[in-house]
């Protein structure tokens, strides 16, 4: 299960790393919708993997390296504009891609066709942001594009193929990058330059290569559950 | 002159009729200054116990032991930021912004409960917090679901409804830590031996030492003295620490035959007045934070605030 450790660590990583704004967000409706976001992100993460096995054990028992999800997930929040860029980079990645498994016949179809729709919700909470953050003031501008340009080389590794993922990686990314680009000049933002990815030859992330923040956020997550081997809560 | 006071003192007589008829008063309706003033003061301290309540239970959601506590407890975070949201805008009927509100917390010239002033030390106090804060805000609030103000009254039907929700969720958290290991009986047990106090504090101070209580319980927004409301929550509470399995940490707690009560040993309202003061454990670290957080967002504020200006947006 291999794809569904994959997906299912994108979202467990992601809706935990949004879960450290709860009580920091600039304002009181985003708080709420952060939230939102990253409790759709954890239901989907914990159907994803039920379906490779015991979901506490998995997110709780496995070392760094046995973790499947992009580095770009795992990324520590930054400023709001940070946090906006890795939500419209991900969140677009995740709708086409859902989009294409909901229509498909492999064993994420249902689980696909549910998200999708959350999903669209998080990418236009997303762009709504970038939009505003894009075309807001100066600060603002400058912001949003430190964060976009900081992840974009963590964006390549997004359409290395998941085994088990029955699409069309090629396509996908096009489909992405035409909506970013469309998205970006809509908020008077260029497209990053440079290079997509790392130095590492492997799918990094999807091989559980990490980036030096993850080991931390994963002693965070984990240490009151190890504490208490065989416990149940 | 005369005519002025004739006609203020028309609106006073509908006002009152409306009152001992039970009925709602609206927003757009007559109400006496003071009136007025008091419901801003309870909504805006109500508001901000809100978001201030989410920093002690946020603290534990990068740590929760297992993803099924950890939806249960982001979803509360998230229903307290919801009862904030609704508590300003309720209050924002009268005339104040949250932007004035806000302001004023910041600055200390408005309070907040208390409760969230002690810290939360292990995993078990987001049990704790569940089943005794959140308990006693219940208490507290399912009168205010007939206060007489219309826009608070609603609010609060919404917002104990998620309550009830979140005070079931800690007395079940606690369940599972009270037939678990020995460590975590001790976490459950310690949590509540350090919650029930302070507990018991969020009710006020005794009814012959409450300055705003009589003329509140005549306006018909308190309908219930500190005292009653205190007891009331005892009762609730001593049978379901007993099917905790846990002991409430006072030896004078006893069953009262004659006055069908529990009896309750006395609360140290030195502590209570010390921490309302401002030297409780946390209360330097609670408003720094909040300060921190809307200061932070400042950018993102006025960057919103640019965008709806450039392209006619109606403002979030
Ligand atoms: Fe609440
Ligand atoms: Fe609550």
């Amino acid at each position: 299960m291999t794809a569904a450790l994959a997906l299912g660590d994108d979202a467990l990583v992601l809706s935990h790393r949004l879960g450290e704004w709860a009580g920091r967000a600039p304002v009181l409706e985003e708080e709420v919708a952060l939230a939102n976001i990253a409790l759709d992100l954890l239901g989907q993460a914990r159907v994803l993997l039920s379906l490779a096995d015991d979901e506490d054990e998995l997110a709780y028992l496995r070392e760094e390296r046995a973790f499947r999800n992009v580095q770009l997930v795992e990324q520590p929040n930054g400023d709001f504009a940070h946090t906006i860029a890795r939500q419209l980079y991900f969140s677009t990645y995740q709708e086409l891609l859902y989009e294409r498994l909901a229509h498909g016949s492999g064993p994420f179809a249902p689980l696909a066709a549910k998200a999708v729709k959350e999903v669209a919700y998080h990418r236009d909470h997303a762009e709504h942001w970038t939009l505003r953050l894009g075309d807001g003031t100066d600060e603002s501008h400058e912001r949003m594009r430190r964060g976009l340009d900081a992840l974009w080389r963590f964006t390549g590794e997004l359409f290395e193929p998941v085994e088990g993922c029955e699409v069309e990686w090629h396509t996908l990314h096009d489909a992405w990058l035409t909506r970013i680009t469309s998205v970006l000049e809509r908020a008077t933002l260029a497209v990053p330059e440079g290079p997509r990815r790392g130095g590492w030859a492997a799918g990094a992330g999807r091989q559980g290569i990490h980036t030096e923040p993850f080991g931390r956020m994963l002693a965070e997550m984990q240490h009151l559950h190890r504490s208490h081997p065989g416990a149940t809560w | 002159m005369t005519t002025m006071a004739a006609d203020a003192g028309a609106y006073e007589a509908v006002f009152d009729a409306a009152l001992a008829a039970d009925e709602r008063i609206e927003p757009r309706d007559w109400m006496p200054d003071e009136y007025r003033a008091t419901l801003v003061r309870q909504m805006a301290q109500h508001a901000h116990s809100e978001i201030i309540g989410m920093q002690p239970e946020a603290n534990w959601i990068t740590r929760a032991p297992s993803l099924r506590r950890k939806a249960i407890l982001m979803a509360k975070v998230q229903d307290e930021a919801g009862h904030g949201l609704y508590l300003y805008s309720a209050a924002e009927t009268l005339g104040t912004s949250r932007d004035e509100l806000l302001d004023k917390l910041h600055s200390g010239r408005q309070k907040y409960s208390s409760i969230f002033n002690y810290p939360t030390l292990t995993w078990a106090d987001v049990g704790a917090i569940g089943w005794l804060v959140d308990g006693a805000a219940i208490t507290n609030q399912v009168p205010l679901c007939r206060c007489s103000y219309g826009p608070y009254a609603r609010a609060m039907v919404r917002i104990c409804k998620e309550e009830s929700f979140h005070q079931r969720q800690g007395y079940e958290l606690l369940l599972a830590l009270s037939r678990g290991t020995e460590a975590q009986r001790a976490m459950a047990q310690d949590a509540v031996d350090r919650w029930w106090w302070p507990s018991l504090m969020m009710f006020g101070p005794p009814d012959d030492a409450s300055a705003h209580s009589a003329q509140s319980m005549a306006w018909k927004i308190k309908r219930h003295s500190n005292d009653e409301l205190r007891q009331r929550f005892v009762d609730i509470c001593v049978p379901q620490a007993e099917s905790l399995g846990l002991t409430l940490p006072d030896p004078e707690l006893r069953w009262s035959e004659e006055r069908g009560h529990y009896d309750f040993g006395p609360i140290d309202w030195d502590e209570f007045r010390e921490v309302l003061r401002g030297n409780g454990p946390c209360n330097a670290q609670r408003i720094t934070q909040r300060r921190r957080a809307h200061e932070e967002g400042a950018w993102v504020r006025e960057a919103a605030a640019a965008y709806a200006a450039k392209h006619g947006e109606a403002q979030a």
